[in-house]
């Protein structure tokens, strides 16, 4: 499985990127670690004319401390995320989650902006997006916005990223002491979830959910059911409510809602323990 | 010094750790052209036209054909063979490398392009227009037996063949007649992928002025595969060399005779270039055969304590699109051991070969012998359930033998058991898998409601292997004998080299090999270089497949020494002016009995036989001897696995928590391949149990064929692995081996499959299809229990 | 274009399409072919080499985004003197391996993992190697010699 040619653009900047996207519009894509675009590249399932590789934009890389939230560039690799002592002391399921994706090689190249760009309803690290009431940083040729997650998600493996935009950085909440959890099932450890949960506890609680819907998805009527302190089998009952869940050779739409409502409640009980 | 029994590290692992062994694609020669296929998107399709000309213009492009071009070059003489005409009104429509009026599968290779480089002929590939008329497709086994569409637009029927095999028909009656117990359950085999982890190439290299030709290629079997291609291009077998170096797996999947090989070796003699091709892996589910998929009818009859009167069964055998070497004997392979390991008076199988418009199936490790196993260890499990007995209960009051050693005992499938002793195996394996604190455990929490309820499946199987004894090849109408050749040489310089006609693919034979050598011959295993693989080196051979190498390949080997012996013995006599009765052989030397001074090592007379200065009169020189050996009698391994598993009630998960297997595979060379052998092999059983198909959609499209949907599992979900053994030595062959490739597969899906009905039982669950996944298991629990989800 | 890479302690140039992948850089142009290719979806591993110490597949990288960096390979792993690394040493002494082709991916994924982890539990061996496949071991004498390599056998 060989990708088809494409145009090869190095941006020695943010800027440079940006003006190279806004050159050749939706005919260009930019290539991070690459690991969410190679694949669908291989199966020419993606053929983008030309490719403009950020992968040396150092800048972008780093976790600081930025007062009431984690900043995280762009190119920050999920294994940085994984391992991170600041954001295990202030996101914990964030590196959770990092730790849940892919395999060990896949965490050494994949960014997380990369993976949330792509927007995979399967992927991982959208929900714990999500569920931390995080916000991506946009730049583009007018200048830089901040995309909240509720907004970033907009179809199936589409965002509310314009063609000539990309993630510089992503900024996650501090979640102080509160309880978390990430349940991920899968019938083989490397692949995809079938569904995922995410809970992060909190005066504001985040309930996302992942592969049960065209993009990822927050359960609403569970937060709010936290927020009111009911228990977790009750909170859990109305997870699938509202998705329209896919169905693949894995599972079908049925089976993925019951998943979801198992899913839930185990995370809840695991937060709130 | 005895290097039989022990676990020597073996010889092969330093070139494969440090990435210098070479396999197929890793061989490179100048000029080489680089070949890709243009495969059919449709499952039946009729081919109204091919345009080449943006591909033939497209740059790096050598050449691109049809299949019409190819056969009007005369590039073969003949389709592609099937050397097992199971009946004699067997059906086997034609089947060519590239197909040139109709596709048949998804895949079915329609043209072909040959380019400078790999991605140009990737490439070129895409730029191939072909014009399709889909056609009714015929997409299950099901779909074949209803017979709405016919895969081949040309014949009337899906029906391939038709096959009985029922000894004595009243008798059978008669055990149904007035049972006390009958059981009759459907089973389905799913359609599995092989996955060898090295994808199948091929890299032609043609003497133009030599006239011959070599093939590398990442096959199993490539003296099968000379003879055929001889016979398939018209080109003189002594013009073809193939050679198969380092293989990386094969489990069956490399056992056959593809139109790539076949392309490769035409193209390049043709066109005086090398030609090269390597398969994808998502390619693979279409150039690639597959393995398994039948259905199953089983029928048990059985006396009120629960033994068996008689079995019956019946098997629909999905063929694919085309017959490949052996696709229609796979399923028979089986036939004779739906009888397992017990003592049935009578039997009768029937079994129907059925067209599909999917890619061939073929022999995939086992080859019949796990979904015989897999039939008769559910259905036993089932009787059990049915008579109220525990599952080990109903097997001991029903093995052969009653459970006792026995030799060359017959059974009703008329075959020969060549030994077993299957009461202390299913003893032991209890024992180690402590059994009764599993029932236990499983007691509890069942009691308690826990949502992770325990299930513990037996499986006690025999299998047939070591093939085969030619005569019974031929009864079954097999294209081949089933001996093995090996020369056993020494060097003057006191080294030995053996050739062996078993070709392995990562199953160590240079080191078990060297092992057999070493003992024979008193000589370090260091000293013992093994060559194979490569017809130019080893003329003769039958290659590795159905456990067959140390059964019948090693024991030639065994015999070869025993020759070199016999002449070296002649020689020290000579030499010693001693009788050569009088001598003794021990630790590679001969000495004269009662004069231990008086000795001769081996190496001296190896250089002896080599100057031949002083041999006795008549005697020829060197220390070089052969030997072809046919086995009498195939081998028959057992065992008992004991699979545990826990299943998540809530989201029908199933995990292991262990499993257990006690083998006898007779007596063992190296115990450390031999553990190697059981663990993949169970892993690949358990692998169909719980998470491998090959899905199709109705239209006959593979909706999983790349590793990312076909779960070949990963380290984490696979069972951690108890083995213990007992020892019954065969007496097909002189060594008292059996095979043990296979035994870990046969083995272990019933095993697995048991545990997860042993578990959902107390919901009245009695079936789970293959594979268990979490969806069909929840599924059969939210069933049961009423079915709001 | 020109890509140069150090490989196995060496500076190693090629030209090649930008489309190139790393692995048929390496192998094809480079002609170290110990690094093998058994998918095409980023599912088995045995493509897996190091990037400045770190496990990589190397069929889900192209060519030039590995400009600069420091490589390793199957082939640079063992010290040179004939001898083999400790983890191929344990691999051969536990019978990790057996037709060889995942073996060389499994031996940089788990070299990777032993960097990161030098003392892992036995769950944690088959985490970390989630990404490899193998089709002839089962896994249980791989995740054995990866205990034995890191001193950690039961």
């Amino acid at each position: 499985m060989i990708p088809a040619s494409f145009d090869y653009v190095k941006a020695d900047s943010v800027d440079a990127a940006i003006s190279a996207l806004r050159e050749h519009g939706d005919e260009a894509k930019l290539l991070a670690g690459g690991h969410s675009l190679i694949p669908l590249m291989r199966f020419r399932l993606a053929t983008p004319a030309v490719l403009v590789d950020i992968g040396r934009l150092d800048d972008l890389v780093g976790i600081a401390d930025a007062g009431d939230h984690v900043a995280i560039g762009a190119l920050t690799r999920h294994r940085a995320v994984e391992t991170s002592d600041l954001l295990a002391a202030h996101a914990p399921l964030l590196c959770h989650v990092a730790s849940q994706v892919g395999d060990p090689q896949v965490r050494h190249r994949g960014t997380l902006g990369g993976s949330l760009a792509h927007g995979d309803p399967a992927s991982d690290l959208p929900a714990a997006l999500l569920a931390l009431r995080g916000s991506v940083m946009a730049k583009g040729p007018d200048g830089e916005r901040e995309i909240a997650a509720d907004d970033l998600f907009t179809g199936f493996l589409e965002t509310a990223l314009a063609d000539d935009e990309m993630i510089t950085e992503i900024r996650i909440p501090k979640s102080g002491d509160a309880g978390w959890s990430y349940q991920k099932f899968n019938r083989r450890a490397q692949d995809w979830a079938i569904v995922g949960a995410a809970v992060q506890l909190g005066d504001n609680p985040g309930v996302a959910l992942v592969n049960m819907g065209v993009t990822p998805l927050r359960a609403e009527s569970v937060e709010s059911a936290l927020a009111d302190g009911v228990e977790a089998s009750e909170a859990a009952a109305g997870a699938a409510d509202g998705t329209e869940p896919p169905a693949d050779l894995n599972a079908d739409a049925e089976y993925r809602s019951h998943l979801a409502r198992v899913l839930v409640q185990r995370a809840v009980d695991a937060a709130r323990s | 010094m005895t290097a039989v029994g022990t676990r020597l590290l073996r010889k092969e692992d330093p070139k494969l750790l440090t990435g210098e062994a070479a396999f197929v694609d890793d061989i490179t020669v100048p000029g080489q052209l680089w070949m890709a296929m243009v495969r059919s998107p449709f499952a039946h399709a009729r081919i109204k036209g091919i345009d080449t000309g943006a591909a033939a213009s497209a740059s790096g492009v050598y050449a691109v054909y049809t299949g019409a071009d190819l056969h009007d070059m005369g590039l073969w003489i003949a389709p592609l063979p099937c050397a097992w005409p199971v009946t004699d009104d067997m059906v086997n429509p034609p089947h060519y490398p590239v197909t040139i009026d109709e596709a048949r599968h998804v895949g079915d290779v329609v043209a072909v392009v040959l380019a400078e480089g790999r991605y140009a002929a990737a490439d070129a590939a895409e730029l191939v227009d072909v014009d399709y008329e889909p056609l009714p497709a015929v997409g299950s086994l099901g779909a074949a037996m209803a017979g709405d569409a016919t895969a081949h637009s040309d014949l009337g029927s899906n029906k391939c063949f038709h096959w009985p095999l029922i000894p004595d028909p009243d008798a059978l009656d008669a055990a149904f007649a007035d049972a006390a117990h009958t059981v009759s359950a459907d089973f389905t085999q799913q359609r599995l992928i092989p996955a060898a982890m090295e994808p199948r190439g091929v890299l032609a290299v043609p003497s133009v002025f030599g006239g011959d030709v070599t093939l590398y290629s990442a096959t199993q079997v490539p003296h099968v595969l000379r003879v055929m291609l001889a016979a398939t291009t018209g080109l003189p077998e002594s013009k073809i060399r193939v050679v198969a170096p380092s293989v990386g797996g094969g489990f069956g999947a490399k056992l056959n005779v593809n139109g790539d090989e076949i392309l490769a070796v035409t193209l390049a003699n043709k066109l005086g270039r090398a030609v090269r091709w390597t398969e994808s892996r998502t390619e693979a589910a279409f150039s690639t055969h597959q393995g398994r998929a039948q259905r199953q009818h089983i029928e048990l009859a059985a006396n009120a304590d629960g033994k068996l009167r008689g079995v019956r069964v019946h098997l629909d055998a999905d063929m694919g699109a085309y017959l490949m070497l052996i696709t229609p004997g796979v399923p028979l392979l089986g036939s004779f051991l739906y009888t397992g390991v017990y003592d049935v008076p009578a039997f009768g199988f029937t079994c129907d070969g059925w067209f599909t418009n999917l890619t061939p199936t073929d022999a995939y490790r086992g080859a019949g012998r796990p979904e015989a196993c897999y039939a008769i260890e559910r259905a036993m499990d089932l009787l059990a359930a049915e008579v109220g007995i525990r599952p080990e209960e109903i097997r001991r009051r029903n093995y052969l033998a009653g459970g006792d050693a026995f030799e060359n005992l017959e059974v009703p499938s008329t075959l020969v058991f060549d030994s077993g002793h299957y009461g202390p195996n299913l003893d032991r394996a209890l024992d180690l898998a402590r059994y009764d604190e599993l029932r236990a455990e499983q007691a509890k929490r069942r009691a308690d409601g826990n949502p992770k309820q325990l299930g513990i499946g037996l499986c006690t199987y025999v299998e047939i292997c070591g093939l085969a004894p030619s005569r019974a090849l031929g009864g079954l109408n097999y294209g081949a004998g089933g001996w093995e050749h090996a020369t056993v040489r020494m060097l003057p310089t006191g080294k030995v080299e053996v050739v062996s006609g078993s070709t392995p693919h990562g199953q160590g034979h240079e080191t078990t090999w060297s092992q057999i050598v070493a003992d024979k011959l008193g000589v370090d295993p260091a000293d013992v270089e093994v060559l194979h693989s490569d017809t130019a080196v080893s003329p003769l051979g039958m290659d590795t497949y159905g456990s067959r190498s140390l059964s019948v390949g090693g024991v030639a080997i065994a015999a070869a020494c025993d020759k070199v012996l016999d002449k070296a013995r002649q020689i020290a006599a000579h030499s010693m002016e001693a009788n050569p009765d009088d001598l003794e052989f021990d630790s590679g030397s001969f000495s004269v009995a009662g004069s231990p001074d008086r000795s001769v090592t081996i190496q001296e007379i190896a250089f002896g036989a080599f100057t031949a200065h002083d041999l006795p009169d008549g005697m020829e020189p060197n220390l070089s001897e052969a030997v072809t050996f046919d086995p009498p009698n195939f081998a028959f391994p057992f065992g008992t696995h004991v699979a545990v598993v826990e299943v998540d009630e809530d989201t029908g998960r199933v995990e292991f928590v262990d499993y257990t297997g006690v083998d006898d595979c007779g007596t063992q060379i190296n115990p450390m391949i031999v553990e190697g052998q059981l663990h993949g092999g169970i892993v690949q059983g358990v692998a169909q149990a719980l998470w491998e198909e090959a899905c199709y959609d109705a239209d006959g499209n593979c909706t999983n064929p790349s590793l990312l949907d076909y779960l070949v599992p990963s380290p984490v979900e696979v069972p951690n692995i108890t083995l213990d053994f007992t020892e019954t030595p065969s007496t097909s062959n002189p060594l008292g081996v059996k095979g043990v490739g296979e035994a870990g597969t046969i083995g272990s899906a019933a095993a697995v499959i048991n545990a997860v009905c042993d578990a959902l039982s107390p919901h009245g669950i009695t079936d789970i299809d293959m594979p268990a996944t979490p969806q069909r298991v929840w599924r059969a629990i939210n069933d049961a229990k009423g079915g709001a989800a | 274009m020109e890509v140069t890479v150090t490989v196995n302690g060496r500076s190693r140039s090629g030209d090649v399409e930008p489309r190139t992948l790393l692995v048929h850089f390496l192998r094809d142009s480079l002609g170290l072919t110990g690094t093998n290719v058994g998918c095409d979806t980023s599912s088995c591993g045995a493509c897996t080499i190091h990037i400045d110490g770190e496990s990589v597949k190397s069929c889900t990288m192209f060519a030039v985004q590995a400009a600069g960096t420091n490589i390793t390979t199957i082939e640079g792993l063992a010290p040179g003197d004939g001898t083999l690394h400790p983890m191929q040493q344990a691999f051969m002494e536990c019978h990790g391996l057996q037709c060889g082709y995942c073996t060389p991916g499994m031996v940089m994924a788990a070299t990777s993992l032993l960097r990161e982890n030098p003392h892992p539990t036995e769950i944690e061996v088959r985490e970390g190697l989630e990404g490899n496949l193998c089709r002839c071991t089962g896994y249980h004498n791989i995740v054995k010699s990866v205990m034995t390599a890191a001193g950690s056998a039961s």
